[in-house]
């Protein structure tokens, strides 16, 4: 259930003069009116606010002071000199492109596992399947910070510390994702397979013919919120990766900051490179990023 | 139902090749881990050393650590910090944004839009903003208040962390109390309003009991998240943790400790358990919390 979808009204019909009406078809007085709009412009202000100062410095040339006061918030001449600049500095290009791979493989893994363990724990009965769900449920409770040690010593072990594959292979199917596919295969109804059961259809044919199309809303935010996940993860390739060549945008933005903190215009045209793509990929599918809160928050 | 017995007449193997990939990686990169790391918490493992047993000596050290103290305090500041604020100010924002004003849409995505940024982009984005010669600081200057140290001070470094997680973590619970308050009875606010009651008080008798287990729920999570806080403080305080590492946090020391090749997996993994006891006892109370919501 998306969350906007059920707060969107009934499309009132907005008639005669200048009326706003609530969601129930009152009407909104306009001081009230007023108000929520001055407040909703300061909260955009603090909210937006930010990422659009670091857009700005990032355009800022360096004869542009970018440190008067007060500030001059429009860059006097935009220029993209300090994208090149971080492309000289460090492989930027190269780290989104290992990020790309690095969620792209997360997306593939996470639909595919925890579709089909979804799957199994939902549909199919056999010995053990209660033991197979409180598997999964336990391991949603354990915290990664706190195995996060142990996973880099199994890295090691495996041989895969500081490779991409490494990076990938912890949350390669999450826990949740593969509930969160359970719960959705469960509120199927079951009428539509017994059929299929009857004329003959595998476990396999019914699984990808059937189940599966009925469930893409569910797929769509796992895939959604596993490239999120990695693309944005920190605190895991931080450790598993110690060759700059590996480097994902955050480690390489860390690397950035660190080596290079006095020069801002640089940092931040790198931070606007590796957040561009994701604010992208919101603008395109917010209402699945707003359904992954409902589902993976309230009801997971 | 009779779906269910006909469905269960199958080949024995095929259920468990659909759920195998998923137990073989919970199992390889969570449970296994997990164990390992309550193995090693009794060891004097170090990443290239194996360890001995050496029972509960890591516990006993931990004690005499100032630095564990340090992160202790600093996680559980975190949880009094953050917690509260991010339990009621995205309840009053989601009220801002639940009436169906013109334009509303465009306002509640874009109030959203620090959750989907990287942690990593985020922190930085703060650390330029609250430079000495930052953003900030020139507005400050500019009122004529002047400018003040964020990123130098101990206690306002952890503050302006703390501000950043609430910054970031404002939309998501946002849409969280949306779901929640669209299930709020309208006849209730109205009733409330028939007896005269004003918006605050309304808001303390009818939208705040109704939607008491979301806060729950919310507060449970929070605070989940604030113990284990780590990159807001790795990147504004940097690696070691603020003037004399004491901005460490315990996910930080645990970082520091256990890592690279002569990372002390064994401390490491005491300092882990620590961890995990309090984020599970944190992570009940979302249980608890969460069925009480359905009863």
């Amino acid at each position: 259930m998306s969350v906007l979808e059920k707060v969107r009204p009934r499309q009132e019909p907005v008639v005669r003069e200048l009326r706003v009406t609530d969601e129930h078809g009152r009407r909104i007085r306009v001081w009230e009116l007023v108000l929520r709009y001055a407040l909703l412009l300061a909260v955009l202000a603090l909210t937006v606010g930010p990422f659009l100062w670091q857009l700005s410095t990032s355009l800022k040339g360096p004869t542009e002071d970018i440190f008067s006061s007060p500030p001059t918030f429009l860059p006097s001449h935009p220029t993209l000199h300090n994208y090149e600049r971080v492309a000289h500095t460090i492989p930027v290009w190269d780290y989104a492109l290992n990020s790309l791979k690095v969620a792209s493989a997360s997306v593939v893994t996470n639909c595919v596992g925890s579709a089909l363990a979804g799957y199994a724990l939902a549909r199919l009965r056999y010995r053990g399947r209660g033991v197979a769900t409180l598997v999964f449920v336990l391991a949603m409770l354990v915290p990664v910070e706190g195995i996060i040690i142990a996973q880099f010593t199994t890295m090691r072990e495996l041989g895969l510390n500081n490779t991409l594959i490494g990076v990938v292979l912890p949350g390669s199917i999450g826990a949740m994702n593969v509930l969160l596919m359970r719960n959705a295969f469960r509120n199927l109804p079951y009428e539509i397979e017994e059929a299929a059961y009857v004329d003959g259809a595998t476990v396999w044919q019914r699984f990808w013919r059937i189940a599966l199309p009925s469930v893409k809303g569910t797929l769509a935010v796992v895939a959604i919120f596993a490239f999120m996940g990695a693309w944005d993860d920190f605190l895991w390739p931080l450790i598993v990766l110690s060759d700059p060549d590996k480097f994902t945008l955050t480690i390489g933005l860390n690397y950035l900051h660190g080596t290079f903190a006095n020069d801002e215009r640089l940092v931040a045209a790198g931070t606007v490179i590796a957040v561009a793509p994701l604010i992208a990929l919101f603008a395109c599918l917010q209402r699945y990023f707003f359904r992954g809160v409902g589902e993976g928050a309230v009801k997971g | 139902m009779a779906g269910v017995s006909r469905v269960r007449r199958q080949l024995p193997t095929s259920p468990w090749l659909f759920a195998a990939p998923g137990l073989i990686v919970i199992g390889a990169f969570v449970l296994y881990p997990f164990v390992s790391t309550v193995v090693n918490s009794f060891t004097d493992r170090r990443t290239l050393i194996p360890g001995r047993f050496v029972g509960l000596a890591n516990f006993r050290e931990l004690l005499h650590d100032d630095m564990f103290w340090t992160g202790l305090r600093n996680s559980t500041l975190y949880i009094v910090g953050v917690v509260p604020a991010l339990v009621i100010l995205p309840l009053l924002l989601a009220l801002l944004v639940q009436k169906n004003i013109p334009g509303i849409t465009f306002f509640r995505s874009a109030f959203y839009t620090p959750v989907v940024a990287s942690i990593v982009v985020v922190g930085l984005i703060w650390v330029w903003l609250l430079d000495e010669r930052g953003l900030v600081n020139s507005l400050l200057e500019a009122v004529g208040i002047g400018r003040v140290g964020f990123l130098s001070d101990q206690w306002l470094l952890l503050l302006s962390a703390m501000a950043v997680t609430v910054w970031k973590g404002l939309g998501y619970y946002m849409i969280i109390y949306l779901a929640a308050l669209a299930n709020v009875p309208r006849e209730l606010h109205e009733a409330a309003a028939v007896d005269g009651a004003g918006p605050v008080r309304r808001f303390l008798t009818v939208t705040v009991p109704a939607v008491r287990s979301t806060m729950v729920l919310v507060a449970a999570l929070s605070s989940v998240a604030a113990f284990k806080v780590f990159s807001e403080v790795y990147l504004m305080a940097g690696p070691s943790g603020g003037p004399a590492g004491e901005d460490t946090t315990l996910v930080m020391l645990v970082q520091r400790t256990g890592t690279g090749l002569t990372g002390r997996v064994g401390y490491a993994s005491a300092l882990s358990v620590v961890v995990f006891v309090v984020t599970v006892v944190l992570m009940l109370l979302v249980l608890r919390a969460d069925r009480r919501e359905e009863t």
